[in-house]
């Protein structure tokens, strides 16, 4: 660049001086914004490979678990022949228990000691209740079971003589404000009251489903909505979602949190009508019904036929996407992917203006696609690991543009530098993504071998890449990846086997297989929950028998291949049996995952 | 010989070029329709290691746009233009030694340090001004505590060690 020389034009040193410095420092200015700005890219796109490693896995367990329903209605149907074969286990799994007694033999087994100081509720439940309990709750006490059985019977009376769609009118007055998933995040529901106000006659709310599992205040959440839906039943409305349901709540958390605090297993989830039609929009849509009819006894659950349980996991399951049509959604496992000509279709159909739904965590906290019709909202934040993503609500009324709020919870008073909170999420993401690697790895470690002809214990990228994601079934950006994951030598191919270099699971027993122990991990979610539902007098036992009978139907409707007598063997040497029963939850609990960096070394947080 | 082993090793880079690009829109792909919004473009081509300026961002927007454009940006024009880029090698990154002395340009009484409102200054008056946004979050980052200024040399070393 030939920048005329001003002193020789003579116009002075002084300027000049001053010019040549202000370019200097010009071109400084350049270099250090242009560098700060590709960094800052980098670290926003690490930080949505840590959302979408998350994602992915999610996805990827709920496929699991619609395969473990699916194992349940297969044992379902061949009921007799099961029966035949294994005749006790069978009563412990679906001859029921609970029969349906009435409220008042419930309300009588339960009694209110006086050293009680938590929050007392006063039916009929007036907005003083609200605010009795929210205050209880931001002090962290819990509601005695007495109430909240008061609470579930009482919001079950209601919500049965309710119809699967409910209108409302709104007004630019009367505005209605639309809440996401909130999974027992109970500091964004509070922070959701705290700046857009308490549900009330003039503040009506939407609350769209997912209300439990993964957070760990479900329960204050669906006490804090039920007791306002009773409060307020015209104007506090809520929808089912997918997690919603007896089975979800075994795997993620719900059912947990339960026995954690009240030490008794079922809170009867009463039926949550469908929708909410409004003046412009449609909500996701729910079912009268409760559970997949598993309990088959009693009025309250009517088992719902093939056909209709298939539609409300259409309805609960499914995801918009930019392709036309109507397509299976292979990420979950269940429902469809849904594109912009059947929205355009169903919404002038039914003269609808706007579809608002959930059950996609966006890390805006929202997020708008197919022309504007379709709103996706989502009010837990932080909901995979701080830092992770935004939650949000939308204000709305007829005639105006909705308009939304976003927030994030953060622990500390302030945030801390980006770079920093990406960095926590990105490690975190990746633990889990390698425990998914070893939970995998004879698979994984044969299809490795298959591509590597030469035995050089080396693959090129694209070899690598293309072996997990077939093996994981995870659909990610394996290359961008890799260099946390496996080590890669200079010529760009990478040490397959170095991805398995500092996690191992621990062996509780040395003597027995790895892929026995491999498999037991692998699925220890699945046989926590089936254990779960055997042991239906909750003691935490379950006989030698019942384990084994079990452990061979599970191998066969999963088809793992696995002898018999390894996983007794397995059982005997854990010395388990105490007296002919095995405690099963010591013996998944033996099931971890080391990571060799770790000062502690059990990473199963997120069990069921 | 020498230009079909070059012809293959080239291929093989395009290939292996295609594949980054493709994992590097996908993340941002959220409808999975092959499009991304326009705003998140630079986001990409810096994730894929290329560090344009403002202007050259904007140069390369208006050759990915489309005709009349929509606010999003396809694959299939994005990739072909991306493969170029990343062939030939444009837009490097700034090395350490470079970004260290453009801090000491401002620096001049070589202090080891820019106070806050200095950084400020430069950043949202000089070149390619920050937002607000791009502001804050540097000073979060860069600032130290103690003595409420940025004592460039650390920040630099930490940010490396941290990429790396």
């Amino acid at each position: 660049m030939n920048s005329p020389n001003l002193e020789d034009m003579g116009c002075g040193t002084s300027s000049a001086t001053k010019d040549k410095k202000s370019e200097k420092a010009l071109k400084a200015a350049l270099v250090i914004q242009n560098w700060y700005r590709g960094y800052r890219a980098r670290l926003k796109t690490r930080q949505r490979y840590a959302l979408t490693i998350f994602q992915s896995i999610e996805y990827a367990d709920e496929q699991g678990q619609l395969q473990l329903s699916n194992f349940f209605s297969f044992m379902l149907e061949n009921y007799t022949h099961v029966q035949e074969k294994e005749p006790g286990l069978v009563t412990r799994l679906f001859g029921s228990s609970i029969q349906d007694k009435d409220r008042q033999d419930y309300l009588e087994l339960i009694e209110i000691p006086d050293s009680y100081c938590g929050p007392r509720l006063q039916f009929p439940l007036t907005f003083t209740d609200i605010d009795l309990l929210i205050e209880a709750f931001k002090q962290q006490q819990i509601l005695h079971a007495y109430y909240v059985l008061e609470v579930l019977f009482e919001t079950k009376k209601v919500l049965q003589q309710m119809p699967n769609f409910t209108h409302t009118n709104t007004s630019p007055s009367k505005e209605i404000t639309i809440c996401g998933d909130l999974h027992g995040k109970l500091d964004d529901l509070f922070l959701i009251f705290y700046k857009n106000g308490l549900p009330s006659v003039t503040n009506p709310y939407v609350f769209n489903g997912d209300f439990v599992d993964r957070g760990k205040n479900s329960m204050e959440i669906l006490m804090i909505l039920f007791v306002s839906f009773l409060v307020y039943p015209n104007d506090l409305h809520l929808n089912r979602g997918n997690h919603e349901d007896f089975m979800m709540n075994m795997r993620y958390g719900f059912t947990k949190e339960i026995l954690h605090k009240y030490k008794m297993r079922s809170v009867l989830m009463p039926p949550i009508p469908m929708d909410g039609d409004r003046a412009e929009k449609k909500n996701k849509l729910g079912t009268t019904t409760v559970a997949q009819g598993i309990r088959t006894s009693g009025s309250f659950s009517e088992q719902l036929t093939k056909q209709e349980w298939e539609q409300v996991i259409d309805i609960l399951w499914s995801d918009p996407r930019g392709k036309r049509g109507c397509y299976p959604n292979t990420n979950r496992g269940g429902g469809c992917y849904f594109g912009p000509d059947i929205t355009s279709k169903i919404l002038n159909k039914y003269q609808l203006k706007i579809l608002v739904r959930s059950h996609e965590c966006k890390p805006e906290g929202y997020e708008i696609c197919h022309d504007g019709k379709v709103i996706t909202v989502f009010s837990a934040s932080n909901y995979y690991e701080e830092g992770s993503n935004r939650g949000a609500y939308i204000r709305m009324s007829s005639g105006t543009t909705p308009r939304f709020f976003q927030y994030q919870i953060t622990k500390a008073t302030c945030l801390r530098p980006l770079y920093q909170r990406v960095n926590a999420i990105e490690s975190s993401a990746i633990r889990m993504l390698k425990e998914r690697m070893i939970s995998r790895k004879t698979d994984l470690i044969r299809a490795f071998q298959l591509q590597d002809r030469n035995k050089s214990g080396k693959l090129s990228m694209g070899q690598w890449a293309f072996s997990m994601e077939n093996v994981l079934g995870l659909n990610l950006p394996w290359r961008s990846l890799s260099s946390h994951l496996v080590t890669t030598d200079k010529d760009g191919n990478i040490d397959y086997m170095s991805g398995f270099q500092d996690v191992h699971i621990q062996k509780p027993v040395k003597e027995v297989q790895s892929t026995l122990i491999e498999t037991v991990y692998r699925y220890r979610s699945d046989l926590q929950i089936i254990f779960n539902i055997i042991d239906s007098d909750h003691s935490g036992l379950i006989s030698m028998e019942e384990f084994r009978s079990m452990w061979k139907l599970f191998k066969s409707h999963y088809s793992v291949h696995i002898d018999d007598s390894q996983f007794d063997e397995l059982a005997e040497r854990m010395d388990l049996n105490k007296d002919g029963s095995i405690d099963f939850n010591e013996f998944l609990k033996a099931f971890y995952v080391v990571h060799k960096f770790d000062q502690l070394t059990k990473s199963d947080t997120k069990l069921a | 010989m020498a230009d079909d082993r070059d012809r293959d090793g080239t291929e093989i880079a395009v290939a292996e070029f295609h594949k980054k690009i493709k994992e590097a829109f996908e993340v941002f792909d959220h409808e999975s329709n092959n499009t991304v919004d326009v705003r998140e473009v630079g986001t990409i081509i810096r994730s894929l290691g290329c560090c344009p300026s403002e202007g050259e961002l904007h140069d390369l927007i208006a050759e990915v746009e489309e005709e009349e454009p929509t606010g999003y940006i396809r694959f299939e024009k994005f990739l072909p233009v991306m493969t170029e880029v990343l062939l030939e090698r444009r837009y490097r990154p700034i090395p350490e030694d470079i970004l260290l002395r453009a801090f000491e340009v401002l620096d001049p009484a070589k202090r080891g340090f820019l106070s806050k409102d200095e950084l400020i200054k430069y950043m949202t008056e000089e070149g390619e001004p920050f937002s607000q946004e791009e502001m804050e979050e540097m000073l979060s980052a860069a600032i130290d505590p103690e003595s409420n200024s940025v004592l460039y040399k650390d920040y630099i070393t930490m940010m490396v060690i941290d990429e790396n």
